[in-house]
């Protein structure tokens, strides 16, 4: 029996049970991941995670089965489960579920890569940081050195009640390094290419384009002057955001505020709201009329790029901001049609064995014509920071406070002293507003997040953010317990 | 005989004497029934089991994990292959000698066979205590069975099961955009029969009912009444950044054992076999799980270790080692904060003017040395004024030091309430009671 013959084992058994809609997706997901700290090998480990996931819809719930049992009976039985599981919901009723209409598809996608992850050898992979982790070593007051990498080999095989039938393999690698200076009462971390690495679908070949060990001495330099450097001081300054800061702003002030779920109130109790009403689509001002984001699943290399989403609909670029108005939300064929909306395609799961739900694609500014140089070279009184260091955002995504690892002054067009311990703070439309200068060329990046949280039970999505160094006209700066 | 133990002796077999090995098989029915705007809309349940194999061959260290129980052969050969090829890992602390463990019985038949029509019905009785209001949340319930060995001979096996049911009232129902006044409830339990959804909606009702007409505070400094989601939150903090044996010993925690770090008031300790906890009473090494004692009067006294972490230090491994704790370091999961004598009530009374708050929410590190947190308040705060709650605040973010909020002469009161509470990263780790504390710094407000 194929792969899909089991999937279709699970649909038909969801439908005999009485689900008025049921699709199922059979995942074998490979994964590596390897941890080096200080030149010793920390972790080494191979995962495989594979089964079925059946859902199927009766009235105003899903139901979802899954189980890592791949023969036929079993499937059958998940199928069964799933439109149980449906039915049982029924005493604790809502408004019927609707499902919008997408075109029904038999597909196939492969995420183009050069040096497929799993064949280059781990000792390659171990020795290249160790050599990462030995030159940070080489620094003084870098007490830890740390390096990794992982990637992943995802097949799935969909087949719905309407007949969808796709396989799509993924294939995403990546990694990253830091270094931590420890002092008296203090510790301070670079990392590189981001915090937490960088990540996008491809091949080795994303590594190998980052140049690691060409990057260790300069990060390791960093990290230790600043234990020597100056806190920033509390104020109000031009801000200029590296890239990669820019993409988590974008991240946690945009792309889950833009998620239809969220904006529906499926999410209220856990991940939270939205500060964006419906009602106000096309005529919400979202920020400055240099902000232009779009979610676009179909950027070759970007982290969110994908064929067909969860739910069997075809990848596709949808507005979200349109020079600073806000047009366009993250969202399945059940949150589209609730809403009215044409169905975004942006339905994924974590997973067999996890229920598919809106997740971000690739949400990223367009490039502006500027380069941080012009922009440095176009502040009187600011702040450069870079790399996230910290996080928090309110459940409606509106007011949050960021730290970023290294900052430094600008004064009258330079570039001026490190300083430590830089955070930002702000309420999400009034610090878009202040968006008035933006990077672009190769200086706009597809950056990747791999552990973006939501749901439950928990789901970690791998999500793009495209984002290229930015200025910010004031902000409160410098914010400090 | 469980199917866990089964699996386990066959990856065993496979193994022979290629190489030292330890397995954990865990697996069984995990349930989830999640409502929003006042209805369940998605419903799950997954069954399975997870393979863990690490392996030293001759010192060379490889580790992985599977749910595919088709080609076990193969993936003990893989392993095993991939170990040979690396370089010896020179901290390799070998495995756990056979050693008693004892099944401290957290689990509950019932919990562990429990319907999704018996979910629904806790659910419903939770909505049904604001049908006038906009109910959010979840009922959950799992039985997992955890068989551990290991080529040195040594054997555990434990079964356990969790219950949870947690959720927010809102008082405007529609969209999520429409601004309102939220409230929190939540519990877990070995056993689902504990469980009370009307008890736990009627509280996050009430909170919500007294959130409404909320106003700007202008932030600062204010004398604070902490309930119990707040207090897990910094709870799991300091397991997570200071009480955690490699970041101890990387110099990242701010734990130094043997001082007066906290107010003479506070002890904590961790607990697998405490009859309130959950989960297995071994970890992932096969290490039994006993009492920690992290904070007695005030003191430092303890730290969560692996066996990796546990060589280095020179000290005896406390039954840490959990999957990744390679790489996050040993964390303690089973944390209990002794509680007090002194009622919520009896707190707020004797407060002249500060703030009351329910639940924190986006906590993150700014510094794990001095565990200096951002977050935010979420789902209830209030404006105590002369002893009376007054009025309901907006969320506030606040930037604050834990272990400096906990420190000597910080805390007024520790709470008689404790019990399970969510701390953001899961349920049935952090047992804590209400705190009173001296004074909390709130950095900004709804208008940042």
């Amino acid at each position: 029996m194929s792969l899909f013959d089991l999937a279709q084992a699970a649909v038909e058994g969801a439908l005999a049970a009485g689900a008025q809609y049921a699709d199922a997706r059979v995942v074998i997901a490979k994964s590596q991941s390897i941890a080096v700290l200080n030149q010793e090998p920390q972790s080494i480990d191979q995962a495989e995670r594979a089964g079925i996931g059946v859902r199927a819809l009766t009235g105003s719930a899903w139901g979802f089965y899954a189980t890592s049992d791949m023969t036929p009976a079993a499937a059958r039985r998940a199928g069964q489960q799933s439109a149980a599981i449906s039915a049982a919901s029924a005493s604790v009723p809502g408004p019927t579920m609707p499902l919008a209409d997408v075109p029904v598809v038999s597909g196939e996608y492969e995420t183009p890569f050069v040096e497929d992850p799993f064949a280059v050898a781990i000792s390659e992979k171990v020795d290249m940081l160790i050599g990462v982790t030995k030159t940070m070593q080489s620094v003084d007051g870098v007490a830890l050195a740390t390096g990794n990498l992982s990637f992943w080999d995802t097949n799935k095989w969909f087949v719905s009640s309407q007949g969808h039938r796709i396989h799509q393999r993924l294939v995403e690698s990546g990694g990253g390094f830091d270094a931590t200076a420890v002092g008296e009462s203090e510790t301070q971390r670079r990392s590189y290419p981001q915090a937490f690495g960088q990540y996008e679908t491809g091949g080795y070949e994303t590594v190998r384009n980052w140049d690691f060990p060409g990057n260790a001495g300069r990060i390791a330099e960093e990290a230790a002057a600043l234990l020597r450097a100056p806190d920033l001081e509390e104020g109000e300054k031009s801000l200029i955001l590296e890239g990669s800061q820019l993409a988590l702003q974008i991240h946690e002030s945009v792309g889950h505020a833009i998620e239809l779920d969220r904006i529906l109130g499926w999410e209220a109790a856990f991940a939270g709201t939205s500060h964006l009403e419906l009602e106000n689509l096309r005529s919400h001002r979202y920020g400055s009329e240099l902000m232009n984001i779009t979610a676009d699943a179909t950027l070759p290399g970007a982290l969110g790029t994908f064929g067909y989403d969860d739910e069997g609909t075809v990848a596709q670029c949808v507005d979200i901001v349109k020079d600073g108005l806000w047009v366009g939300v993250l969202s399945g064929r059940d949150s589209a049609s609730l809403a009215g909306l044409p169905p975004g395609g942006m339905v994924r799961a974590d997973g067999y064995n996890r229920l598919p739900m809106v997740r971000m694609t690739n949400v990223g500014i367009l490039p502006g014509d500027s380069s941080l140089d012009e922009i440095i070279a176009d502040t009187k009184d600011g702040v450069y920071m870079a790399t996230n260091r910290s996080w928090s955002i309110d459940d409606r995504r509106l007011n949050f406070q960021f730290g970023c690892e290294v900052a430094w002054e600008i004064k009258n067009g330079k570039r001026g002293r490190m300083v430590k311990n830089p955070t930002y703070t702000g309420i999400t439309p009034q610090f878009w507003a202040q968006l008035d200068k933006l990077a672009g060329g190769d200086e706009w990046v597809h950056w990747g997040t791999p552990n973006c949280g939501k749901g439950q039970p928990m789901q970690v999505a791998h999500t793009g953010h495209s984002a290229a160094p930015g200025r910010f006209a004031t902000v409160r700066v410098g914010v400090r317990a | 005989m469980s199917r866990t133990i089964e699996i386990a002796g066959r990856i065993l077999d496979y193994v022979g004497d290629r190489a030292e090995a330890e397995i954990v098989v865990s697996g069984g029915e995990s349930a989830l029934t999640r409502f929003a705007n006042s209805f369940i809309h998605q419903n799950v349940a997954d069954e399975g089991y997870q393979v863990s194999l690490r392996v030293a061959v001759d010192g060379r260290v490889n580790s992985a994990t599977t749910t595919s129980l088709g080609n076990l052969d193969e993936f003990v050969d893989d392993t095993i292959g991939i170990a040979a090829l690396q370089r010896v890992d020179e901290s390799w602390p070998g495995l756990t000698e056979p050693t008693d463990v004892v099944d401290p019985h957290h689990f509950d038949e019932a919990t562990a066979t429990a319907t999704p029509a018996e979910r629904a019905q806790r659910v419903a009785d939770f909505v049904a205590a604001a049908p006038e209001m906009s109910a959010a949340g979840y009922c959950e319930t799992l039985g997992h069975d955890v068989a551990f060995v290991n080529t040195e001979g040594h054997r555990a096996f434990g079964r356990f099961t969790r219950a949870t049911i947690d959720g927010i009232h809102r008082t405007s129902g529609g969209t999520a955009g429409t601004v309102g006044a939220a409230g929190s409830g939540h519990a877990t339990s070995k056993a689902f029969g504990d469980l009370d959804g009307a008890t736990v909606g009627a509280l996050a009702a009430e909170r919500a009912r007294r959130g409404g007409d909320a106003f700007d505070l202008k932030p600062g400094e204010y004398e604070v009444v902490l309930a119990p989601e707040c207090v897990a939150t910094i709870a799991m903090f300091l397991a997570y950044y200071g009480f955690n044996g490699k970041s101890h010993a990387e110099g990242q925690s701010f734990a130094e054992l043997g001082q007066k770090q906290f107010d003479a008031s506070i002890d904590i300790y961790d607990d697998a076999t405490d009859f309130r906890a959950l989960g297995v009473g071994f970890d992932a090494e096969g290490t039994p799980r006993r009492r920690l004692e992290l904070v007695e009067a005030g003191v430092t006294k303890g730290l969560a270790h692996d066996r990796r972490t546990a060589r280095k230090a020179g000290v005896a491994p406390t039954g840490h080692g959990e999957p990744g704790s390679e790489v996050w370091g040993p964390l303690p999961t089973h944390v209990f904060l002794e509680a007090g004598n002194t009622s919520v009530e009896d707190m707020v009374a004797s407060v002249d003017r500060g703030l009351y708050v329910a639940t924190f929410n986006y906590c993150r590190v700014l510094d794990p040395k001095v565990l200096t947190v951002t977050g935010l308040t979420r789902n209830g705060t209030f404006m105590i004024e002369n002893g009376k709650i007054t009025g309901a605040v907006t969320n506030l973010r606040f930037t604050q030091s834990f272990v400096v909020a906990l420190s000597q002469g910080s805390v007024r009161a520790i709470g008689n309430d404790a019990r399970f509470a969510d701390s953001e990263f899961g349920p049935g780790m952090m047992h804590v009671p209400s705190l009173q504390l001296d004074r909390w710094n709130f950095t900004g407000g709804a208008a940042g």
